[in-house]
C-alpha cells in the first residue's frame, strides 16, 4: 500500500538552523504516527511542512502520492489542529466548524448536516450557538477537533493538541481521540514533547533531535530496543552504564556497578569495537532486604533517595562501586516499601540488560 | 498620614495638569452661551449665538464641506492604509518594503505647510498636463487628506496586526480557504476596530486640517476651519464659540465610539488561549 504522505530528503533552513535535516519519512494509509522530541527538535516544522505552511528547501513532499511540495496549505487534503485552536472568535462553535465546508461550496442542509455531524462527534452540539470565549479549554479543543473532522481530511495533523488541558482531560482526551480515529478511519500525525502520550496513542513514535528522526518504530520497540543512548535516555528513565570488554569472553565489565555482565543483546557484541553501553529499565529490577537465590545478576546496594509516586515509588540505589540505581516499584504491598539508608538487594534476569549503541 | 498627603499632592498636579487641557475647552463652551456681543465679556446665559450659527450659509455650508471631505478620504485612507498595514505585516520582507515604508510614513513627519505647497504644485502641473484634470476643489483637498492620513490608518492597523497570531489565519488557509477569502472572512472582521479607530482619526484629522486645505482647495470649496480662521482676522464673533462646542461635542462622541469599538476588541482578544 503507498504511503498517505511521502517525506523525501526534505531539509529546511532557518538560517544557520537546519530546523529539518534531510528527513525521509512514509506514513502509512490509517496509522497514527507521533513526532516526539524536545522543543526545538524541528518536529512542529515537519508538521508545517505537511500541511503547507512552509516550503522546504530541499526534499518533495508527497500526499496520496501527489507532489504537493509547493502546494498552498488550502489545496491539501490534510488539516492541522493547532496548539493555539486558532478558533476564529467572531464566529460561533457551529460556524467555526462550517467555514471549511463552506470553503468546498457546500451549503443549505448538507452543510447543517456535516456540523451537526461533526459537533456530534466530539458531544458539542448542544453548543453550537456559543462563541469561543464562552467556551471551557476542553470545548475549544473539541471545537478545533470537529472543524478538522468536519472536513474529513485524509489525513489530521495534530500540533501538541493536549498542550494547554489539564492532566485528567489530557487523558479522557486521548481515549476519546483514539476511539475517534478508530471509528473514522483518518491518518493521525501526532506532534508532542510528551513520551507518554506519543507511547500510549501512537501505532509507531518518530523520535526527534537537531532536526533528524533518531529512530521510529512501535512505542514498544523503542522502549525495549533503543537503537542509541539519545533515544534511551529519551524514552523513558533508563539506567545507563557505558561498559568495557569482560575477563570472560562473551560478557561486558560495568564499572559504575563492579559487575561483569552477561547481555542479551547488541549489535556491537559481535566483534565490533567496545564503545558501548548497557542499559536497564528500571521497573526491570527487583528490589528486596535479603540475598536471595540468585535467578540472574544482581548488587547489594544502599537506598539513597526515595521518590513516592502514588501507585509506584522510584528508589535510587547507591552501589559500593559508585554508580547509582533507579529502581520503579509498584506500591502493591507493605513489604515492598524501604525506607533511605535501608540496605537492600537488586537483581535483574540477564535478558533485562540490552547493550546499546552510544 | 503619610499616604493621604502624597495622594492629595498627586491630585493637585492631576487637578492641574487637567485645568491645562480642558479650562480653554469649557471656557469657549461658557462663552458660547454669552448674551453678551463681546466675546470676553460676560452678560448672561442665552442661546442665540447657537440660533445664528444655524442661520449662517457660509458656515454650513463650509461644515458640509468639511464633513464631506472627513468622510470620504478617511474612508479612502481607511482602505489605502489597511492595504499598506497589512502588507507589512504579514507581507515579510518584499521587495521595495523600505520604499514603500517611507513612502507612506513621510507625511508622519512632513511639515503641513510643505506637504500642502508641494501638493499644490503638483495639482497646478496636473491640471496643465492633462485637460480632464478637474478643477482644485474638495475632489483636490479629498485627495490630500487621505494621502495625509492614510499613514496613520496603516500604523494602527499594521500594529493590530503584529499583535495577531497568524495561527488563525492559517487555520482558515488550512480549512480550504484561499488567499482572499481569508482575508475577507477572517482577518478583516479581527482588525475592525483597528481599522474603525484608523478612521476615525482620518476623520478628526481631516476636519482639523486648516494648512493644507488652505493650498490644495478652490474657490467654491472652503472648509471649516478655513471659514473660522478667516473669521478671527476680521474680529471674532461668539458665533464661532457656538461653533466649537459643537465641535467638541463632535469629538467627543467620536472619542466615546472609539474607546466603545476598542473595547469590543479588547474582550474578544482575551479570549485567546
Amino acid at each position: 500500500m503507498s504511503p498517505v504522505i511521502r517525506i523525501e530528503a526534505v531539509s529546511k533552513r532557518y538560517g544557520a538552523v537546519a530546523a529539518v535535516d534531510d528527513i525521509s519519512l512514509d506514513i502509512r494509509e490509517n496509522e497514527f504516527l507521533a513526532l516526539l522530541g524536545a522543543s526545538g527538535c524541528g518536529k512542529t516544522t515537519l508538521l508545517r511542512l505537511m500541511a503547507g505552511f512552509e516550503q522546504p528547501d530541499r526534499g518533495r513532499v508527497l500526499i496520496g502520492g501527489e507532489d504537493m511540495t509547493l502546494s498552498a496549505p488550502y489545496a491539501r487534503p490534510v488539516n492541522m489542529m493547532f496548539q493555539s485552536y486558532a478558533l476564529f472568535p467572531h464566529m460561533t462553535v457551529a460556524g467555526n466548524v462550517a467555514f471549511g465546508l463552506k470553503q468546498d461550496n457546500i451549503s443549505g442542509d448538507v452543510l447543517k448536516a456535516r456540523v451537526n455531524e461533526a459537533l456530534l462527534a466530539v458531544e458539542l452540539d448542544r453548543l453550537g450557538d456559543r462563541r469561543p470565549d464562552q467556551l471551557s479549554g476542553g470545548q475549544r479543543q473539541r471545537v478545533a477537533l470537529a472543524r478538522c473532522l468536519a472536513k474529513r481530511p485524509r489525513v489530521l495533523l495534530l500540533d501538541e493538541p493536549m498542550a494547554a488541558l489539564d492532566k485528567h482531560l489530557r487523558e479522557r482526551t486521548q481515549l476519546e481521540l483514539m476511539a475517534l480515529r478508530k471509528r473514522l478511519g483518518i491518518t493521525f500525525v501526532l506532534v508532542t514533547h510528551d513520551q507518554g502520550e506519543a507511547m500510549a496513542m501512537a501505532d509507531r513514535v518518530a523520535i526527534m533531535e537537531s532536526g533528524r528522526i533518531l529512530q521510529i518504530g512501535a512505542p514498544r520497540d523503542l522502549y525495549e530496543r533503543p537503537a542509541s543512548q539519545r533515544v534511551a535516555r529519551f524514552f523513558g528513565d533508563m539506567n545507563i552504564w557505558p561498559v568495557t570488554a569482560g575477563a570472560t569472553p562473551g560478557t561486558l565489565f560495568v564499572a559504575d556497578l563492579g559487575l561483569e555482565a552477561r547481555v542479551a543483546s547488541g549489535s556491537f557484541l559481535n566483534g565490533g569495537p567496545l564503545t558501548g553501553a548497557v542499559a536497564l529499565r528500571p521497573e526491570r529490577i527487583a528490589i528486596s532486604r535479603t540475598t536471595e537465590s540468585e535467578t540472574g545478576q544482581g548488587v547489594q546496594g544502599t537506598v539513597a533517595e526515595v521518590v513516592f509516586l502514588g501507585t509506584a515509588s522510584t528508589y535510587f540505589v547507591k552501589v559500593p562501586a559508585g554508580g547509582t540505581v533507579r529502581v520503579v516499584v509498584q506500591n502493591s504491598d507493605a513489604t515492598s516499601v524501604f525506607a533511605q539508608g535501608d540496605s537492600v538487594h537488586l537483581s535483574w534476569s540477564a535478558t533485562a540488560l540490552t547493550a546499546i549503541e552510544p | 498620614m503619610k499616604p493621604s498627603r502624597r495622594l492629595s499632592v498627586t491630585a493637585i498636579f492631576l487637578g492641574f495638569g487637567l485645568a491645562f487641557l480642558y479650562l480653554p475647552l469649557a471656557v469657549v463652551i461658557v462663552y458660547s452661551f454669552n448674551a453678551s456681543k463681546l466675546v470676553t465679556v460676560w452678560a448672561g446665559f442665552s442661546g442665540r449665538w447657537y440660533a445664528e450659527l444655524l442661520a449662517d450659509r457660509q458656515i454650513l455650508d463650509a461644515a458640509a464641506n468639511s464633513l464631506i471631505v472627513a468622510v470620504v478620504s478617511a474612508s479612502l485612507a481607511a482602505i489605502l492604509g489597511t492595504a499598506a498595514g497589512y502588507a507589512f505585516a504579514r507581507f515579510g520582507q518584499f521587495p521595495g518594503r523600505a520604499t514603500l515604508a517611507g513612502a507612506v510614513a513621510a507625511p508622519l513627519v512632513l511639515p503641513d505647510v510643505i506637504a500642502g505647497l508641494s501638493l499644490l504644485l503638483l495639482f497646478v502641473a496636473l491640471g496643465q498636463a492633462f485637460s480632464w484634470m478637474p478643477e482644485r476643489g474638495l475632489f483636490t483637498v479629498i485627495i490630500a487628506h487621505a494621502g495625509l492620513t492614510t499613514a496613520y490608518v496603516a500604523v494602527i492597523v499594521q500594529a493590530r496586526l503584529a499583535g495577531m497570531a497568524r495561527d488563525i489565519e492559517e487555520a482558515a488557509a488550512d480549512l480550504g480557504a484561499k488567499p482572499f477569502t481569508v482575508f475577507r472572512t477572517i482577518t478583516l472582521p479581527m482588525i475592525r476596530p483597528a481599522v474603525a479607530a484608523g478612521w476615525l482619526m482620518a476623520f478628526v484629522l481631516s476636519l482639523d486640517d486648516l494648512v493644507i486645505a488652505s493650498f490644495v482647495s478652490g474657490p467654491q470649496a472652503t472648509t471649516l476651519p478655513m471659514v473660522v480662521f478667516s473669521s478671527i482676522r476680521l474680529g471674532v464673533s461668539p458665533k464661532i464659540n457656538a461653533l466649537a462646542a459643537l465641535l467638541i461635542l463632535l469629538s467627543l462622541v467620536l472619542l466615546a465610539t472609539s474607546a466603545w469599538i476598542g473595547r469590543g476588541a479588547l474582550k474578544r482578544a482575551s479570549l485567546r488561549p
